[in-house]
């Protein structure tokens, strides 16, 4: 019955040889193109070793390793909150799920111990493990393809030569299909280019070595990069900024908000300790990167630098150096406002909860009082940043991954004490009265999302 | 579990992370010098010094001061003889008292941040440390008292 009713209607085109012919001739292409991406995806398992000897190496080149994986700063997502360095299951949440930092210690079972430098090169340089399977995206191989040869050595001494910690780590969320790890190989098709660090001839060696550790080591990029839907970095806009885990990761490219430029030092400065009088103190992610990492003694002075003198130019902080007296002046004009006898509600509240610590006097502001309107957190197109600090506060605990600014400071969180409407109200009043920017939209909308996900480290 | 410094030794807080630290100052370690005022951080009572900042103790959790350096108005000085202790007794600058400890912590910062204040830096970061008994007049003459103390070299 239903044959006759199809013939009638001339539907059935199973039975039609050609676009039967047509039919087969497409499930054997697509057949083809899946067996193919998937022998195009495949990647060899590299046979296991004994855990090198951590006396096998020299010590200059385990030294090496240390100051390359400070700066790369490979214990921020290899390192639990209190947990053993380099032994994993930091949870980096990101748009497709939570994924936890492997065990990069020298265990030969949870760890990297069973892996031959040529699997930890190729896990670095092209993004897979030992065992051939395709690393997530998370982990910045597409920065660290740039690295040389010797560099990789460096790091694989040091950490084979660090304790080895049992620990599995837990299983990552990301749903099916993106969790399958072939199809990484599309992502790497599309997105991924291997290859060395190439020096820029026209700069000087310094300014390449501050790029190579910008971007082949540091993957500054990570964060300060916008992402696309995929969750790869635009290259089209480098260091264009980015929201990472709840904060805006500012751009640091001449489209960065600070009023005073990047100068080399006042950029050396800050990554060597967290915190600068014109620029104030690194926040979240910023400050995981800086304190315990940047800040060791062991990465030389000059490497940081040269990340400095890469980034200043990058922001032209040269050309607007003349900027700095008059900002800081400007800024330091504001910073008395909300003091004394008004009729300001909005400035009563700022000087009862903020200025006891962020007031300053002209003609220089003190780190330890961050200046207002010297802050990018205020001067952002979105309120973000200033909205975090204010509820969640800055950590000093040196035990906790949520160690902020710098040493020693320490906020108080002010979520049990003011009201969503009250850190709108503040928020407006400091855009309206430390900067000449136009002002924030639906504020207190934005404060309440923020206080609904919670602190990013938590 | 919290570690931290108070007052020159290392103490274990046991509360939960989220304790406010000045809970733990007064009702775990037994040290009262410290007051609860408002509770949200507005009226100065409650203020301490972390790592050598005046600080809000009543809002600020006690996982954030693990492995720092707390002083409260009992370490201040060991003989309780600090330039501005010595200037509040000698001006008779409390009534009822209450506030006075915090009074005290916030202006010991704002010497060490403007060793010369002028009144205007008195106001500003004085500001969030409020005084029920309009004690004001007293406390910024004793501000200026223990600045010219402090200048002379006498204490640190």
């Amino acid at each position: 019955m239903n044959s006759s009713s199809d013939r009638n209607s001339g539907t059935d085109s199973r039975k039609d040889p050609k676009t039967r012919r047509v039919l087969i001739g497409l499930l054997v292409a697509v057949l083809i193109v899946g067996v193919g991406f998937f022998v195009v995806a495949w990647r060899s398992s590299i046979a296991p070793v004994a855990r090198p000897a951590p006396g096998s190496f020299s010590a200059d080149l385990v030294a090496r390793g240390e100051a390359l994986a400070a700066i790369g700063h490979c214990a921020a997502c290899h390192t639990r909150p209190g947990g053993q360095p380099f032994a994993g299951g930091y949870p980096l949440h990101t748009a497709f799920g939570i994924i936890y930092g492997d065990n990069i210690s020298p265990d030969p079972q949870t760890g990297i111990g069973a892996w031959s430098l040529e699997a930890f090169a190729r896990a670095m340089r092209e993004g897979v493990a030992r065992d051939g399977s395709h690393l997530l995206p998370a982990f910045p191989y597409y920065a660290f393809t740039k690295l040389s040869d010797d560099d990789v050595k460096s790091l694989y001494a040091y950490l084979m030569a660090q304790p080895a910690v049992s620990n599995a780590v837990p299983v990552n969320t990301i749903p099916a299909p993106l969790k399958i790890r072939a199809l990484q190989e599309g992502w790497k098709i599309l997105f991924f280019r291997s290859g060395r660090f190439q020096a820029n001839p026209s700069k000087s060696a310094e300014w390449n070595r501050g790029a190579y550790l910008a971007n082949a080591v540091g993957d500054c990029e990570g964060c300060h990069t916008p992402r696309n839907v995929l969750g790869a970095e635009e290259s089209k806009r480098p260091y264009g900024g980015s929201l990472i885990e709840g904060w805006i990761a500012p751009a640091i490219t001449d489209a960065n908000p600070s009023p005073v430029p990047w100068t080399q030092d006042e950029l050396f400065t800050y990554l060597r300790t967290g915190v600068t009088p014109l620029h104030g103190a690194a926040g979240n992610t910023m400050a995981l990167v800086i304190r315990g990492t940047l800040n060791l003694p062991v990465v030389p002075d000059s490497d940081i630098r040269a990340i400095a003198l890469y980034f200043s130019e990058m922001d032209h902080a040269s050309a607007r150096a003349n900027d700095i007296e008059a900002a800081t002046q400007q800024a330091l004009a504001t910073s008395s406002l909300g003091s004394g006898q008004g009729n300001d509600p909005d400035a009563d509240l700022y000087a009862s909860a903020c200025m006891s610590c962020h007031y300053n006097r002209a003609p220089t502001p003190l780190a330890a009082r961050p200046e207002l309107a010297l802050s990018s957190s205020l001067r952002l197109s979105e309120p973000t940043n200033f909205i975090q600090v204010v509820l969640n506060g800055v950590s000093n605990a040196e035990t906790d991954n949520n160690t902020e600014g710098a040493a020693g400071l320490v906020m108080p969180a002010y979520d049990s004490s003011l009201t969503d409407a009250e850190i709108a109200r503040l928020a407006a009043y400091l855009r309206r009265t430390r900067t000449k920017l136009p002002p924030w939209n639906d504020l207190e909308k934005k404060v309440a999302t923020i206080r609904r996900e919670g602190p990013a480290y938590h | 579990m919290t570690k931290f410094d108070l007052n020159g030794r290392t103490v274990s807080a046991h509360s939960p992370d989220d304790t406010p630290l000045l809970w733990v100052i007064r009702d775990e370690l037994g040290l009262t010098g410290t007051k609860f005022g408002c509770g949200i951080g507005f009226c100065g009572a409650c203020t301490v010094h972390v790592e050598g900042r005046a600080t809000r103790s009543c809002i600020t959790p006690i996982a954030a001061v693990a492995g720092a350096k707390v002083i409260t108005i009992e370490g201040l000085d060991p003989q309780g003889k600090h330039p501005l202790q010595i200037a509040w007794l000698e001006l008779q600058v409390p009534q009822c008292g209450y506030c006075q400890p915090g009074q005290i912590m916030q202006a010991a910062t704002l010497l060490k941040d403007f060793p010369n204040p002028s009144d205007s830096d008195i106001d500003a970061v004085m500001a969030g440390s409020v005084c029920r008994c309009m004690t004001y007049v007293r406390i910024r003459k004793a501000i200026k008292q223990a600045a010219t103390q402090m200048r002379g070299g006498a204490h640190e």
